[in-house]
């Protein structure tokens, strides 16, 4: 089942097209940081934009930032909130269940998919971006960390797939609440966009001072935390936290997933 | 093969199946009958576990309704309200992907499968083109394509024509019979009764979800008792026949309390002259118009609105 989702999922344009999107995205910016050379002063803008001129390896690290704050969320808000919803709307979903493909499997296999779809959409941002970074601003064997001192390019690459990791399951918590709608509403772009609402409540939430009691539990507020992988030593303790507060919430949601899909009524 | 018992469902506080009793019987060509919004596809849908009954039991090919039906399932084809298909995918993609769904299909028969569905209603030109590019009739045959693809025991069939031309209606009637010939279990859900007179043997009628009717199609036609008499010398005959006519419409009469041989032989006697007669039967539509109320698509202004 699990095979044939992701099947599915690989015969889907969007699939493909929101994949392509969010490479293009990062090369546009390569491409006007290599023309125009302003990169934004250091601290501000994007991070690790400023560092990007001086070498090219850690372009991946600053595409990622680039498509974090949005485009990687919508994507994945749009692809899961499709999961179950989309098979609805058209109708498969009562064919898939009388096959019979028990309701269980079909939520892990349409979760898997989702997973397998966030990493190689997140491991081809950070792979297109090491190509076009080292093509367009040249590779230096030492970058400078966020702390200061000095890494190899073999440590940077290291970290870059730690981040790509962490970010992938940062979306996880996204993937959760749209898979939740997905099972609620028979309308894929609902499930979508309440998915995106949520995201969104969360994201104004972390920036309001009066949210400071329920700031530590706010899905996207270790979002930004993977940046301390560039630090010297790396510090791990938001990160750590951000893994667990992801883990909670796809644990809580796709438990309520579960139970309602489980005892719903299939009248799609 | 189906049988339910004070089977029902309540949406909210509309009862859409109220207490029905069906009994399906191997071999049975079964045909479910009633207007619409009587309550047929939320029967249906709770046979095959995708609705959820309120109270009341079922159980399908001998397993409990749900918890045994993954037992049930793989042997049961099933079209649910109209077919469905993924719009950007062909014909045979579809089927392909459908019957990799689910365990206990063999990779390596997978594709023999899928062309003999295609093959089997008439689709074997059309796998490649995708769905979304598919008349009604052919996507109506492609979703009964998905459910023959596991050679099912029972096939369970909401309007399993719509969408056909007449002849494509007698060519799925012909395939339906040839399965049940070979000892498949149909239970049609329908309500072109004409469609189901031609198909079934037995039937049962829903009205506003109970059950008001399940018989053996023939005895509900059984005939009459009476015989229709088409003759040229109708007055003659009425005289003839003394108080035995109790319909007269043109040269046709309707006489009771005589067989159509006995009446053939008494007309003919007197040198009266006859163009046809026959012993009158019910039509089914006569039958099931007598047990049902209005659709529930037909809302009058006044008395019960639903």
């Amino acid at each position: 089942m699990i095979r044939v989702e992701i099947r599915k999922l690989m015969r889907r344009p969007r699939t493909w097209i929101s994949i392509v999107l969010l490479c293009l995205l990062p090369a546009i910016v390569a491409v006007l940081l290599r023309v125009t050379h302003l990169g934004p002063r250091p601290g501000e803008g994007p991070a690790f934009l400023s560092a990007v001129l001086a070498n090219g390896t850690l372009f991946p690290a600053a595409a990622l930032g680039i498509v974090l704050p949005l485009f990687l969320p919508v994507a994945v808000a749009v692809i899961a909130g499709d999961a179950v919803a989309g098979e609805a709307s058209v109708g498969t979903l009562r064919y898939l269940l009388t096959r019979p493909v028990g309701r269980t499997r079909v939520l892990v296999a349409k979760l898997v998919s989702v997973l397998v779809f966030l990493f190689v959409a997140v491991s081809a941002v950070a792979v297109t971006a090491y190509v076009i970074g080292t093509a367009l601003f040249g590779s230096q064997p030492l970058a400078t960390s966020l702390s200061g001192a000095p890494l190899t390019t073999a440590q940077v690459v290291q970290r870059t797939v730690v981040v790509v990791l962490y970010i992938a399951w940062s979306m996880i918590g996204v993937a959760s609440v749209a898979l939740l709608l997905s099972t609620i509403t028979d309308s894929a772009l609902g499930a979508a966009i309440g998915a995106l609402a949520a995201l969104v409540l969360s994201q104004v939430l972390v920036t309001l001072d009066a949210a400071n009691a329920v700031k530590p539990y706010l899905p996207t507020r270790y979002w930004l935390s993977w940046v301390d992988l560039f630090r010297d030593p790396i510090l791990w303790s938001d990160i750590e936290r951000g893994v667990l507060v992801q883990g909670v919430y796809v644990v809580v949601l796709l438990g309520f997933a579960w139970a309602n899909f489980m005892t719903k009524d299939i009248t799609s | 093969m189906i049988v339910t018992q004070g089977l029902t469902k309540r949406f909210g506080s509309v009862l859409a199946v109220d207490g029905i009793d069906l009994q399906v019987h191997p071999g049975d060509r079964y045909g479910f009958l009633g207007p619409n919004g009587s309550g047929k596809t939320t029967t249906v849908r709770m046979l095959l576990g995708l609705i959820f009954a309120t109270s009341g039991s079922a159980e399908v090919m001998d397993q409990p309704v749900p918890h045994g039906l993954k037992h049930a399932l793989p042997q049961i084809g099933a079209l649910i309200e109209g077919p469905a298909a993924y719009p950007h995918l062909s014909g045979r993609t579809n089927l392909t992907l459908i019957d990799a769904s689910g365990a206990g299909t063999s990779r390596r028969t997978r594709r023999a499968r899928v062309d003999a569905a295609l093959e089997q209603v008439g689709l074997a030109g059309a796998g490649r083109k995708p769905a979304k590019a598919y008349s009604l009739g052919m996507r109506q045959r492609l979703g009964l394509a998905a459910a023959l693809l596991r050679q099912p025991q029972l096939l369970v069939l909401d309007e399993p024509t719509n969408g056909l031309d007449p002849q494509g209606i007698r060519e799925i009637r012909d395939l339906l019979l040839a399965m049940n010939a070979a000892g498949t279990t149909l239970f049609v859900s329908s309500h072109l009764l004409a469609e189901v007179e031609q198909l079934c043997t037995r039937v049962g009628v829903l009205d506003r979800g109970r059950l008001v009717l399940q018989d053996d199609l023939a005895t509900l036609r059984a005939p009459t008792g009476r015989v229709i008499v088409h003759t040229p010398d109708v007055a003659a005959a009425v005289g003839l026949l003394d108080g035995r006519v109790q319909e007269r419409d043109g040269t046709r009469l309707v006489v009771r309390g005589l067989s159509a041989e006995d009446l053939v032989t008494l007309l003919v006697r007197d040198g009266l002259r006859v163009q046809e007669v026959m012993a009158e039967r019910p039509t089914l539509e006569e039958v099931v118009l007598a047990v049902t109320g209005a659709g529930s698509d037909r809302i009058d202004s006044s008395g019960d609105e639903r």
